[in-house]
């Protein structure tokens, strides 16, 4: 993956937009987090292959950037996102790594289904 | 501490983990004298831990080709240590809590019906920290529970949860493993995507004698899993 270009990215967007997409969404602090630092209250969500459309999305920030989607009656959003790439389907992938290089945030989008 | 003892012969070990390097933390020396003595030793991984989070900055994978990576450490890990029936489930990393519970015993049962093991290697049930861990542990009690006593392998569990020593108290098994500490260390560089961090720590401090990381690599510590008050596993709900 490579560090967001938000110009590019943006241009992926909306390349999407107004089409039937599978989305992978997750944000995690590890599930491990809580038993290193017991005061640690971990949390996260997951979602794979949520089938939507939306009809606009924007990226916005200055790094680390926050994507949104805007649906027909509703959002979805991430922040936090660092790197972009594609997987070997064409899904777009975007990323927010931590500081020690673990993934914090995932926002994934394709016309196809994830595996 | 509990004296390190020998490690028995074994008809078949069955090992059942979730997560492609949980054989290699804690198990892999045990594995590995094991496969020694041509000891036939099945390692049923159930996840390729797809949801695995060290994917470095900048990074090295994604979250949709860290699989495959997982996958062939998985197969060199278990070269490593001479495993030659390695399984891999199909499950996916962090859903294991979710599926249906007969599902995941009975995926135990079938495993135990074919390879009759006198000894299965799992995680302690209450005390691995991890929602996969806790639900293979599960699985895994309930399975071996509904066998008649007289028929039921040994089951040895590992645990590392924060308050393991003060609620069930030290591992009643100790083995010195450092006969086969090459093999093991070959186990954890396999997984090199999710030990690196941990391997850099570990050239510095596993010359000292006497340290936890030392120990770690030297000694493999079990709890023995007995069928009495001390089994905490619920029975399914129909």
């Amino acid at each position: 993956m490579e560090p967001i270009l938000p110009e590019k990215v943006q241009e992926l967007i909306n390349k999407f937009a107004d089409e039937e997409i599978y989305l992978h969404m997750e944000t995690t602090n590890g599930a491990y987090a809580s038993h290193f630092n017991e005061k640690f209250f971990s949390a996260g969500a997951y979602i794979r292959n949520a089938k939507l459309t939306y009809e606009h999305g924007k990226i916005v920030g200055d790094g680390p950037f926050r994507v949104g989607l805007k649906l027909a009656i509703g959002w979805v959003y991430a922040e936090g996102l660092t790197h972009y790439g594609f997987d070997e389907e064409g899904h777009l992938l975007l990323a927010g790594h931590d500081f020690d290089g673990k993934l914090a945030v995932a926002l994934e989008m394709g016309k196809t289904p994830f595996k | 501490m509990t004296e390190t003892m020998e490690i028995e012969q074994e008809r078949h070990v069955l090992v059942i983990f979730p997560h492609p390097d949980d054989e290699a933390f804690g198990v892999s020396g045990t594995i590995a004298v094991h496969t020694e003595r041509k000891t036939p030793v099945t390692y049923a991984c159930l996840t390729l831990g797809e949801m695995g989070r060290n994917l470095g900055n900048p990074p090295f994978a994604t979250r949709e080709s860290l699989p495959d990576i997982r996958k062939a450490e998985l197969q060199k890990a278990a070269e490593a240590i001479g495993i030659q029936d390695l399984r891999m489930m199909g499950l996916r990393d962090k859903t294991l809590e979710f599926e249906e519970d007969q599902k995941m015993m009975d995926l135990v049962t079938d495993l135990i019906t074919e390879l009759n093991p006198s000894l299965i290697i799992s995680f302690y049930p209450g005390y691995s920290v991890h929602p996969d861990h806790e639900a293979t542990a599960r699985a895994v009690v309930r399975a071996v529970r509904a066998m008649a006593p007289d028929k039921r392998p040994k089951l040895h569990c590992v645990a590392f949860a924060n308050n393991t020593l003060e609620e069930i108290g030290e591992a009643d098994i100790r083995y010195d493993i450092q006969h086969v500490y090459e093999k093991k260390m070959n186990a954890m560089k396999a997984h090199i995507s999710q030990t690196i961090w941990m391997l850099k720590e570990l050239e510095s401090g596993v010359a000292s004698e006497g340290s936890e990381l030392h120990d770690r690599f030297n000694y493999e510590h079990f709890w023995t899993y007995t069928f009495d008050e001390k089994d905490k596993v619920s029975h399914i709900k129909n």
